[in-house]
């Protein structure tokens, strides 16, 4: 499976939702238990993703198994830039 | 409505300085343009502000019994002062005036302390009593009025705003960190704790004697949802709007024109209602719209204005009024706030003012009492989904929360859940209805520098767990009702968006459906009689059919909001790159630099905020005007 650059995806929720450089959690610590994250910060980390991978996110995949974690984020980047349908360009993923 | 102030020293040997008492009027003058006065007795000091509302010639303050060995600085109306004077007429009392202040002063004399149960209104008061040496201060049941006192030196000083306590000398002025984080998560401060070190509020229902030097402080009325009606809906509805009429017929007794804060929403439009029912007087009405069409309810203000007849006037709000005017919002509202929806009713206040208006009816206090608010509705589906957690179907209603949130309906049903937290553990929890709010709320303390973060910790709900006996046997929504009541209402709603912007420009507000029969009775009622299903107010909408417009009866309920951070940042504004500057910060020590910067970077990019990041804008910028204006600057920051 192709793996995506977890680094770029810590400092991606770290500036944007704890607003510091370094993450500070666990890669399994779910966002919204850690009250970082609302309906508001879910559309931001979607735009990110479609943006930054070129994945299109389906609204079935929009559950927080797939986005309220850097592991699960992580994983479903990977998923999705694996399965080669879903591709519409190029990708910034790193093996 | 009037502005209070005084002192009390230890002994008659420590003397009152009148020039001290004629500061803390004058720095209340904005509650009172129409006349300053002092009163000093031993080691007594009383100081009046005087908005002239009832016995505009006679009613002036501090005002005094028949022998003067009873005087009083009073703020606020008793609205069954008539009754209660023809009653002490009868008991042999002598009148000098026909205000409403002195009815207080007899009736204290006949009852004493007990007096406040006998008073329906709304009210602030100091009363001295020369013969027992006594100081008593007490405040309304609901907390419409305010009162603040500090003890310093062996004094007692009270005042219906903290600034005026600041101009005593040996008054200090500092934050406090406690105060700050209860509001950073309950919105609002409890047990009598205020943003300052050392100053505490009079709380709601309580009163305080002050006696050689002894401070005792009491409550005399809480709220109970203990009792059930005895009668039927029907019957139920006939007695809610017996009571809320009555309400609004006691609320026009004035020497001055009454008019009406007109939201088009149906508490507001059930008040204009009641008032056109009472009185053959033609209806001034006054209303917000926004240039934003999200938070705008023009069309439903104007509705109910051509329904009624009135004569209306409605000011246009843009984001950038709010942020020219914060400053002064913050001055007068005296404690950090999460929201920017005060600034608004400020600049109502002067329109008002300028209308040659000093008293308008508003809807408050309808939502706690009677069932109206989101969160209650949330709490039900909240339970309703933790008590089958298995459903998929179940957590589907939660999209029904909250239309005017096209962020949060778009979400995914299991984002849903996940968000609104329905673990059925948390169904024993005391606190249900009001988990997710507080948890989103303290959020923004993500934003404190990491010494303060350090030194409070999560915020202490100690004070609330000072529940009444018997709360756990409480149903569902009496317990949400009676938290909201408790925090929200006295704490933001009644005195940031409240007194304290209405008088900002002298004007006084009347809330019929917080007069304490109507809150006693819908305390007593069902909860179904309160949320029919999803159907919020349903036995006001049904005692109401027949007076208000049905449009306005069948509109999906919409709060009031007001643009956020968009109101600092859509146009430069000095103050704002004043107090966010990082070594200003950095030096005023509360806020994290960095994290604010951040978060500042993001507001100025237009970038879609979160609930929480909105909070923590308004919130930083909110706690760094208090710094400047009453720590830094004080008293420069005098309106």
């Amino acid at each position: 499976m192709v793996q995506p650059d977890v680094n770029a995806l810590r400092t991606f929720i770290a500036n944007n939702f704890l607003f510091c450089d370094d993450f500070p959690l666990s890669d399994a610590a779910s966002f919204m238990e850690a009250g970082i994250l609302d309906s508001v910060g879910v559309l931001q980390i979607i735009l990110f993703l479609e943006e930054r991978y070129r994945i299109k996110v389906a609204d079935e995949e929009i559950v927080p198994e797939n986005l309220d974690s850097i592991l699960g984020l992580a994983q479903f980047v990977g998923r999705k830039l694996t399965a080669p349908e879903m591709l519409t360009g190029g990708s910034h993923a790193t093996k | 409505m009037c502005g209070i102030a005084g002192y009390c020293a230890n002994n008659a040997g420590d003397g009152v300085d009148k020039s001290i008492l004629l500061d803390m009027a004058s720095i209340l003058g904005h509650r009172g343009p129409d006349g300053r006065s002092v009163f000093v007795d031993g080691p007594v000091g009383l100081s009046h502000a005087r908005l002239s509302i009832i016995d505009i010639q006679g009613g002036n303050q501090p005002m005094c019994n028949e022998n003067g060995s009873i005087w009083i600085t009073f703020n606020g109306e008793i609205f069954n002062f008539v009754e209660l004077r023809e009653q002490l007429l009868r008991q042999g009392h002598c009148f000098s005036t026909h205000s409403d202040t002195e009815v207080i002063l007899h009736l204290y004399e006949e009852e004493g302390l007990d007096c406040l149960r006998r008073l329906n209104g709304q009210w602030a008061f100091a009363l001295w009593d020369r013969n027992r040496q006594l100081l008593f201060l007490a405040r309304d049941r609901l907390g419409i009025c305010p009162l603040y006192y500090t003890q310093t030196d062996g004094k007692l000083l009270f005042a219906s705003e903290i600034k005026a306590l600041f101009c005593h000398p040996a008054v200090s002025r500092r934050i406090d960190l406690q105060g700050l984080d209860q509001i950073f998560t309950y919105w609002c401060n409890l047990d009598g704790h205020t943003a300052f070190e050392g100053v505490r509020e009079v709380p709601p229902g309580c009163l305080i004697t002050f006696q050689s030097g002894n401070l005792n402080l009491r409550r005399y009325w809480s709220l109970s949802f203990s009792e059930k009606v005895s009668c039927d809906n029907g019957q139920s509805a006939e007695e809610l709007l017996h009571l809320l009429t009555d309400s609004v017929k006691i609320r026009l007794r004035s020497d001055v024109p009454v008019g009406l804060y007109l939201s088009g929403g149906l508490d507001s439009t059930v008040a204009g209602a009641l008032m056109r029912k009472c009185t053959d007087a033609s209806l001034r009405t006054f209303s917000i719209s926004f240039a934003d069409s999200t938070y705008d309810e023009a069309l439903y203000q104007d509705e109910a204005s051509r329904f009624f007849g009135t004569t209306h006037s409605c000011l246009k709000c843009v984001a950038t009024d709010i942020g020219r005017v914060f400053p002064d919002v913050i001055w007068h509202a005296e404690k950090p706030l999460l929201r920017t929806a005060p600034a608004p009713l400020f600049l109502l206040s002067r329109l008002v003012r300028d209308c040659g208006y000093k008293v308008v009816v508003t809807g408050e206090g309808s939502d706690e009492v009677l069932g109206g608010y989101d969160i209650f509705k949330e709490a039900k589906i909240r339970r309703f989904c933790a008590q089958r957690p298995e459903s998929t179907r179940r957590p589907k209603l939660l999209t029904k929360l909250y239309p005017y949130m096209p962020d949060l309906r778009s979400q995914s049903e299991a984002y849903l859940q996940k968000f609104f937290c329905t673990d059925p553990a948390d169904l024993h929890d005391p606190f249900f209805s009001h988990l997710p709010r507080w948890k989103t709320t303290a959020g923004i303390k993500l934003f404190l520098s990491g010494e303060i973060a350090n030194s409070i910790g999560m915020a202490s709900s100690a004070s609330l767990r000072n529940l009444p006996d018997d709360y756990s046997t409480w149903n569902w929504l009496a317990k949400a009702q009676y938290l909201e009541t408790i925090t929200l209402l006295p704490g933001y709603i009644l005195s940031s968006q409240g007194d304290r912007v209405a008088m900002a420009h002298g004007v006084e507000s009347r809330p019929p459906f917080l007069d304490h029969r109507v809150v006693e009775f819908a305390a007593k009622l069902p909860p179904e009689l309160k949320i029919r299903v999803l159907n919020e107010k349903y036995l006001l909408k049904q005692c109401t059919r027949d007076i208000i417009p049905p449009s306005i009866r069948e509109r999906p309920k919409q709060p009031y909001r007001a643009p956020e951070s968009a109101s600092f940042f859509a146009e430069p504004l000095d103050y704002v790159d004043e107090l966010l500057r990082p070594d200003r910060l950095r030096e005023d020590g509360i806020f994290d630099p960095q994290r604010v910067g951040m978060l500042v970077a993001k507001a100025r990019k237009g970038l879609g905020l979160s609930t929480r990041e909105n909070m923590a804008v308004v919130a930083i910028i909110s706690t760094q005007l208090l710094i400047d204006r009453f720590i830094r600057q004080f008293p420069a920051g005098a309106a």
